[in-house]
């Protein structure tokens, strides 16, 4: 997103405030929790002739843009947002990475 | 006794809630949105059933935040008498209200049909008119029933008795067949430690009225009115 300064330039709106981030989230059950579909993945890839696969988790993948000063700053909103909503800690647990985005990269 | 409904969107048990209460109980009820923040003058709350924010995320996991939750918290805190239905269920436990958490159905199907659950415990305002070991035929509509919690939660809940429901066959036998979705222990239903909150997958509400095809839900939405309420709301 960009605006026409007053000078008459164009000018990256969010130029002069925060870097910014992508966290991509990682949310899988814990072990100690049946996932069914895992089977039922792991069932089909055998069924194709993958003998060789053992097991499968299926999870969610969630991507989170945000700004912050800091990495330290972004992990720990980051860590908040999957302790209070984007993972469950009775049945999930979470990791992520944090890339920082160029301000001109889509969203 | 004045009862309460919540709707939040995506809620499709609602009116059977709302109709039960009117038709089958003969009592005062109420729906209330979600974006209210007051539940001042109910006596008891129902959550009901549906797919509350289309269940993204996970089941009941953005119900959790809508504007009425913190007076629900301040209900269940207060002692008031809390029954959440099916997705009722899975939004209590997401708000941490009930122990536990809800995951897909162990044959990753949904499953709509009658089941029998067994009542384990009457000390609870939503089973005080119903016998310990009184089998029930309740219909469930659900593809996430199967009720998980970690070995200690789990054991504490047996310990401390807060299993109130558990799926059985027709005699009250506990057999796996009767398990329509894995839930550990075969449960079907719990309370919190104070035992005012209760949640269970089946659906009382939609078993008013043998014309219905059965009305023992009317056995656990008629305990309530023995609760002897006024406590919440000082009416």
């Amino acid at each position: 997103m960009s605006r026409v300064s007053q000078e008459g330039s164009l000018q990256s709106q969010s130029a002069n405030s925060q870097r910014r981030w992508r966290a991509d989230v990682y949310v899988t059950l814990k072990p100690v929790v049946n996932d069914p579909q895992g089977l039922a993945v792991r069932d089909g890839l055998h069924m194709l002739g993958y003998d060789e696969v053992g097991a499968v988790r299926a999870g969610k993948y969630i991507q989170v843009w945000l700004e912050a000063d800091e990495e330290a700053g972004a992990e720990k909103r980051v860590a908040e947002m999957c302790d209070k909503l984007l993972a469950n800690p009775v049945i999930e647990q979470y990791r992520f990475n944090l890339v920082e985005q160029a301000h001109d990269e889509a969203e | 006794m004045r009862f309460g409904v919540i709707t939040f969107p995506g809620s499709n048990g609602d009116h059977d809630a709302l109709k039960a209460i009117e038709l089958g109980l003969k009592q005062p009820v109420e729906a209330v949105w979600y974006r209210d923040t007051s539940l001042d003058g109910f006596d008891c709350i129902l959550i009901p059933g549906g797919f509350s924010y289309g269940d993204y995320l996970r089941a009941g996991a953005i119900a959790r935040f809508a504007p009425i939750m913190d007076a629900v918290a301040d209900f269940a805190q207060k002692g008031g008498p809390i029954l959440g239905m099916c997705n009722g269920f899975q939004v209590l436990t997401e708000a941490g209200l009930l122990p536990g958490a809800l995951l897909p159905n162990g044959s990753l199907q949904f499953r709509s049909q009658w089941v029998h659950v067994q009542v384990e415990r009457s000390d609870t305002p939503w089973t005080s008119h119903i016998d310990d070991g009184t089998v029930l035929k309740l219909p469930i509509a659900h593809g996430g029933g199967r009720y998980f919690a970690d070995p200690e939660t789990l054991a504490r809940l047996e310990e401390n008795g807060q299993v109130i429901f558990r799926y059985t066959d027709a005699s009250g036998n506990r057999v796996p067949d009767a398990n329509p979705n894995d839930s550990l222990n075969a449960i079907a239903g719990i309370c919190n430690e104070q035992r005012n909150v209760v949640g269970l997958m089946p659906h009382p509400e939609r078993a008013f009225d043998a014309i219905i095809g059965g009305d023992d839900g009317m056995k656990v939405l008629s305990s309530v009115l023995d609760a002897g309420i006024a406590a919440v709301t000082g009416r």
